[in-house]
């Protein structure tokens, strides 16, 4: 933006703000520099860009019609624009600096850093007191900019998306309720419009742009939804137990996790070891190579042997 | 970063309103910018003003010796409202401090996430709550661990690798904790290994704080962990794996140097490690989903590694 573009904006602001009674374009075009004053059409497409770009930062302008008067008028109301008056305590703005140094993606550390701009201006401190803890939570997957704006402004989305251990990608339309972070990584939670079923997507498996399909505020999220339930597969307790036999001296991480470790004959020990999932476990337990052996029970064993058996190149 | 300029100038001017005889480099320093930037920026504001445009309708600045003074700006004496976006990223992150043990017992993000739902309307408090950053429990050691860094003890750790599958003492100056990738690191100077480590907190199998103040050396420096925790060196090896399906997870665990498709789902990844044995875990957990392409070397230590470990169940 040039130079005398910011001028004649933030002058036109200032206009819209100090004015009681709107005015007309044709009023705007003469209080504020900067306007054509010769070419009414270069100036009608200047002045409705102008408008455009101060909404698009958030400036609210109201546009009055009245019945008596050919042209509408336009001002902006104080209460509409202004930051409500906001006082924090000291404890309340460190945790406010903490917070707006979490995100370390363009768009999201932008508007946090926008909005502790405006707190600042508008009289919080919010300079970072001395803590140790730092937070950072990356929003790297391409799609995330465009399924935040979907899940604000409730936009219908598609996109193509490869399900886990899935050979192909397949193109999904979906209502989106929320966009969960867990264990570090994202999902989308909504209503799959192909399904007719509530579905969860990961982000880092969407292939591809994101598209909006219709128009904001296309659907309303059900009342009430626990998005994190929806996000967070079901994790079995850990209800079986496993025997395995662990070469002496080796697996520390093993027997850290073993709920029993007994000493056992010749080169080894025998564990106990509690799982939910054979083959979870059998991803573990091969990993260990030939330190530890699967004795019981047999499920387990043979998924241990599948995996090694898979593994002879 | 022009085109940040106008909502800059709607934040600069009321500071400066709230603030009469803020310094200039203090205030370069709060708006990120320049010293020549901001008063480019004073010098901009001074040429606007009321309607009229008469030296009595123009904004009054002045920063003679560095104080800047500012006057006749009342229609834009308040900042502009906080945006949906601006005041949604600040909720997000609110309600996920929340998780912290730090923070359990206070009242404060309370207190906090009130006021700015108040301040920002409607709209933005809908927003947050459909985006959520869930970071589980800390694990136990997280606190212990926060305390002895804001205090400034060492600690005395017993540490598990899994890629080595070994436990190893060390004893840490510890500088920051972190959050990265929605898990917990205490950032410090190990003593073991003579420089900067990150250790991630639910591997601390033991933590003891140690009644000695911390004493890292001057190279001691923060990491940078803007692209990820785990960064391997150009120095390690270069491996590549081909993926079925149900390998494909290992490309988005790891960080790969490349990832090419090789239709129905398969894919060809090659990623560095320092480690070759971490990578020999990596194939036997995979089994037949996951095959090494290079180098032979490695293939060949799966091999041989997968034929003594079912020899084992031949006997067992």
């Amino acid at each position: 933006m040039s130079r005398r573009k910011t001028e004649r904006l933030l002058n036109l602001v200032i206009c819209l703000l100090a004015t009681r009674r709107p005015l007309s374009a044709e009023q705007i075009r003469q209080a504020v520099p900067g306007y054509d004053p010769d070419n009414d059409e270069a100036f009608q497409r200047m002045f409705e860009r102008d408008k455009n770009e101060l909404r698009e930062i958030g400036i609210p302008i109201e546009v009055h019609k009245d019945p008596w008067e050919d042209d509408p008028g336009y001002r902006i109301v104080r209460e509409a624009y202004e930051l409500p008056e906001i006082t924090l305590e000291p404890d309340e703005a460190a945790v406010i600096g903490l917070a707006a140094q979490v995100w370390q993606r363009a768009s999201l550390a932008e508007a946090a850093g926008g909005a502790l701009l405006k707190l600042t201006a508008g009289g919080v401190h919010a300079d970072l007191a001395e803590s140790p803890l730092e937070l950072r939570v990356d929003t790297r997957d391409p799609a995330f900019p465009a399924l935040w704006e979907a899940v604000r402004d409730r936009r219908v989305v598609a996109f193509d998306y490869r399900s886990a251990g899935s050979e192909s990608v397949l193109r999904r339309t979906v209502e989106p309720w929320g966009v969960v972070s867990r264990r570090g990584r994202w999902y989308l939670a909504g209503h799959d419009r192909d399904r007719g079923a509530a579905r969860v997507f990961r982000l880092s498996r969407i292939t591809g742009a994101v598209s909006t399909l219709g128009r904001p505020g296309a659907f309303t999220v059900p009342e009430g939804l626990d998005l994190r339930a929806m996000v967070g597969y079901q994790e079995l307790p850990n209800e079986r137990v496993a025997q395995v036999r662990v070469r002496k001296g080796s697996c520390p991480g093993l027997r850290h996790a073993a709920q029993a470790v007994r000493a056992g004959e010749g080169e080894w020990d025998e564990a106990e070891v509690t799982f939910a999932d054979p083959e979870r476990l059998a991803g573990w337990l091969a990993s260990l190579g030939p330190d530890a052996v699967v004795v019981d029970p047999p499920d387990a064993r043979e998924a241990v042997i599948r995996r090694l058996k898979g593994a002879l190149q | 970063m022009s085109s940040d300029r106008l909502p800059r100038l709607l934040a600069l001017v009321p500071y400066l309103m709230s603030h009469p005889g803020a310094q200039v480099p203090e205030v370069a320093r709060l708006f990120g910018l320049s010293e020549k930037q901001l008063v480019d920026d004073l010098q901009l504001v001074w040429m606007c003003g009321l309607p009229g445009h008469t030296p009595g309708d123009l904004i009054d600045v002045s920063w003679d010796g560095g104080e800047i003074l500012i006057d006749n700006a009342e229609a834009i004496a308040r900042p502009l409202k906080l945006g949906v976006d601006e005041a949604s990223a600040l909720l997000v992150a609110l309600r996920m401090l929340d998780e912290l043990p730090e923070f359990q017992g206070r009242d404060v993000l309370g207190r906090v996430i009130a006021k700015l739902e108040q301040a920002a309307g409607e709209g933005a408090a809908t927003v947050s709550s459909q985006v959520q950053v869930e970071i589980g429990a800390a694990p136990d050691a997280h606190a212990v661990i926060t305390d002895a860094a804001r205090r400034g003890r060492r600690l005395s750790l017993r540490y598990y690798v899994p890629g080595r599958d070994e436990v190893t003492p060390r004893e840490v100056d510890p500088l920051r904790v972190v959050l990265v990738d929605g898990r917990h690191y205490l950032e410090g100077w190990c003593y073991r290994a003579e420089a900067m480590r990150m250790f991630r907190v639910d591997r601390i199998l033991d933590v003891e704080v140690l009644d000695v103040p911390v004493d890292p050396p001057a190279e001691a420096e923060p990491m940078d962990v803007t692209g990820g925790v785990f960064r391997p060196s150009d120095g390690d090896e270069l491996v590549e794996l081909e993926l079925t399906p149900a390998g494909r997870w290992v490309a988005e665990y790891y960080p790969c140097e490349e990832v090419a498709e090789l239709g129905e789902g398969r894919l060809r990844v090659s990623l560095r490690a320092r480690d070759q044995s971490w990578l020999v875990r990596l194939a036997l957990r995979l089994g037949d989903s996951g095959r090494v392409l290079s180098p032979s070397s490695l293939g060949e230590r799966v091999t041989a590694t997968a034929r003594q470990a079912l020899a084992n169940y031949e006997t067992v």
